[in-house]
């Protein structure tokens, strides 16, 4: 599709309506400027010698700039609200029939079990692809009870499914604050400034130790990373599901992470072992030699255990912050 | 025969890629060949014929890594066709970022990985602007924010390919990028194709093998920076 009105006009307009525009150029190594002349115009003055020392062609770069414009104008567009994730069984590696129809929705957390090997990548893979019987395991995947459009499987600025893994760093040379705006800034959102100190404050909420927004990111804690991570998937992700592999038990409260996530109205799925993030989660999808072997919703008797669990864990918490002030563990 | 033509800048995943999508061939009873190009020296044939696919090796040694890619290539697909392969992959390094292997009307693959920082996707020419497929790699030791950043970036240079997150190591994504590999173009021969770019160019003293320095020794195509305009 071609926006002709948008290469006709002066690129005084041009540029205005569409600043990106001039970042696409520049990505190019080439300088634009807003003038009476349009951007049409701007093209066809381009010298080729230079374009050939550049590695483009003028057919490339109009091609490139078309496919951008689309992409970019897509952006600007809502987003179908994804209201329902369904998996529909296929079969395990033996080829046995997984018999299993599961309809997930936001706000809820789905825990996924089993051994390493057994398939839960797949599983998540199988979602992040939205397979339609045509992944190893023959599962299907439903958005909102219908076979979804297949832009969620390349689309870069719609994607499925956001993913937070235990192995997970920052490696940008930037403070927390440059680097949220950095991400607010490629997602377009209408106001960065806001966004970009709402995560700085959900995140310290997270963390059980605080940073500052001129923290470098690099320089953040296992926990803090993982609370800036979590509150930037929750506020600037457009991703409607988050894949979660394992919150480790340090520097970061677990439960309001989760619900962050869910307040958010994700569709959040997460491998994990721990009993506590288990029993947190609404049903646990227990995995065995590559399909889904068994759906446990929680139930009461394991709701109230939770409580047990979550006093013992505070117990080890309090002896873990003993150690960290020096103090020595004699006496329990 | 499927030709497709994989590059990427040095230890960015393009191996680890092409062993992950060939074990997904495999397991669709394709016979594969893998043309490995390279400069000084590679053991990465041996990583291939241990996957049982046929592989020719290619080492440019003094000349561009580039020229000799182009000047082979065409060998390379009767080599593979000859010997039966229903697909042919070709993997060459992208060195100086100038140059790229890719071809008209051949699916043409560029590697790059999340810890070659963001401002890299516009420092890469053809080999990523004319891509078909660009192949992420290394997602899984980045936070989210991180490779979204990466990927509109990516994305900003070379807006009509199909980009994917691939992990080289897990395997994560490569089942979906075979699938892609099976809509490639099926070929006889490249007698008659293009180059989706020319190559940079270089015919001066130096690429015969000179190596002293000064202007009284250049001869050729020599090009000269303004040092005048920062005075």
């Amino acid at each position: 599709m071609r926006h002709v009105a948008l290469y006709q006009q002066p690129l005084t307009t041009t540029l205005a309506d569409h600043p990106y525009i001039e970042d696409f150029l520049s990505s190019f190594g080439l300088p634009v400027a807003a003038s009476n002349n349009s951007l049409e115009h701007y093209l066809d003055q381009l010298n080729p010698d230079l374009l050939e020392d550049l590695g483009l062609s003028r057919e490339q770069l109009q091609r490139s700039l078309d496919d951008f414009l689309n992409g970019m104008l897509a952006l600007r567009k809502p987003l179908d609200k994804v209201e329902s994730l369904t998996i529909i069984g296929g079969h395990n590696k033996s080829g046995e029939a997984e018999e299993v129809e599961l309809t997930l929705q936001p706000g809820e957390v789905t825990c996924i079990v089993g051994p390493t090997g057994s398939g839960k990548s797949r599983l998540l893979a199988d979602i992040e692809w939205v397979a339609q019987g045509d992944t190893p395991t023959g599962r299907k995947i439903l958005i909102n009870d219908q076979v979804p459009d297949s832009q969620w499987r390349f689309s870069t600025e719609h994607k499925l499914v956001a993913q937070l893994s235990q192995n997970m760093n920052f490696v940008m040379d930037l403070t927390a604050e440059e680097f949220i705006q950095m991400h607010a800034e490629s997602r377009l959102v209408t106001n960065p400034q806001e966004k970009v100190a709402q995560i700085l404050e959900q995140a310290n909420m997270l963390a059980g130790e605080q940073f500052c927004p001129d923290t470098p990111v690099t320089a953040l804690s296992g926990g803090q990373s993982r609370a800036l991570m979590i509150a930037d998937m929750a506020f600037l992700s457009k991703s409607p599901i988050a894949l979660i592999d394992e919150i480790e038990n340090a520097g970061i409260d677990r439960k309001k992470a989760l619900n962050l996530l869910i307040r958010e109205e994700k569709i959040v799925l997460m491998a994990t072992h721990d009993p506590i993030l288990a029993l947190m989660g609404d049903r646990r999808l227990v995995i065995k030699n590559g399909g889904i072997a068994k759906v446990i919703k929680a139930n009461e008797a394991e709701r109230r255990n939770l409580q047990r669990l979550e006093e013992m864990d505070n117990q080890l918490l309090a002896l873990r912050n003993r150690i960290r002030s020096g103090e020595t563990l004699e006496q329990l | 025969m499927r030709f497709l033509t994989v590059s990427g800048p040095p230890s960015s995943g393009k191996t680890s890629v092409i062993l992950r999508v060939i074990e997904a061939l495999q397991a669709r009873m394709h016979k594969i060949g893998v043309v490995k190009f390279d400069c000084l020296l590679t053991d990465d044939d041996t990583l291939y014929a241990k996957k049982g696919v046929l592989v020719k090796k290619g080492l440019s040694g003094a000349l561009c890594p580039d020229h000799y890619f182009v000047s082979n290539i065409e060998a390379c697909v009767t080599w593979g066709k000859e010997n039966g392969c229903e697909y042919l992959i070709s993997e060459s390094a992208g060195l100086c970022n100038r140059c790229s292997p890719h071809i008209n009307d051949i699916t043409a693959i560029c590697v790059i990985d999340n810890l070659s920082g963001v401002n890299t996707p516009r420092k890469i020419g053809p080999m990523l602007k004319s891509a078909d497929i660009v192949v992420i790699t290394k997602g899984d030791i980045v936070s989210q924010a991180e490779r979204e950043v990466f990927a509109s970036r990516v994305k900003q240079v070379n807006p009509g390919a199909v980009i994917m997150n691939i992990n080289g190591i897990t395997g994560q994504g490569a089942f979906e990028l075979t699938s892609l590999f099976e809509t490639a173009s099926d070929i006889d021969t490249l007698k008659g194709k293009t180059l989706r770019f020319s190559m940079p160019a270089a015919l001066c003293s130096y690429c015969l093998g000179e190596t002293r320095i000064g202007d009284e020794y250049q001869t050729g195509n020599v090009r000269k920076m303004d040092m005048e305009d920062n005075k």
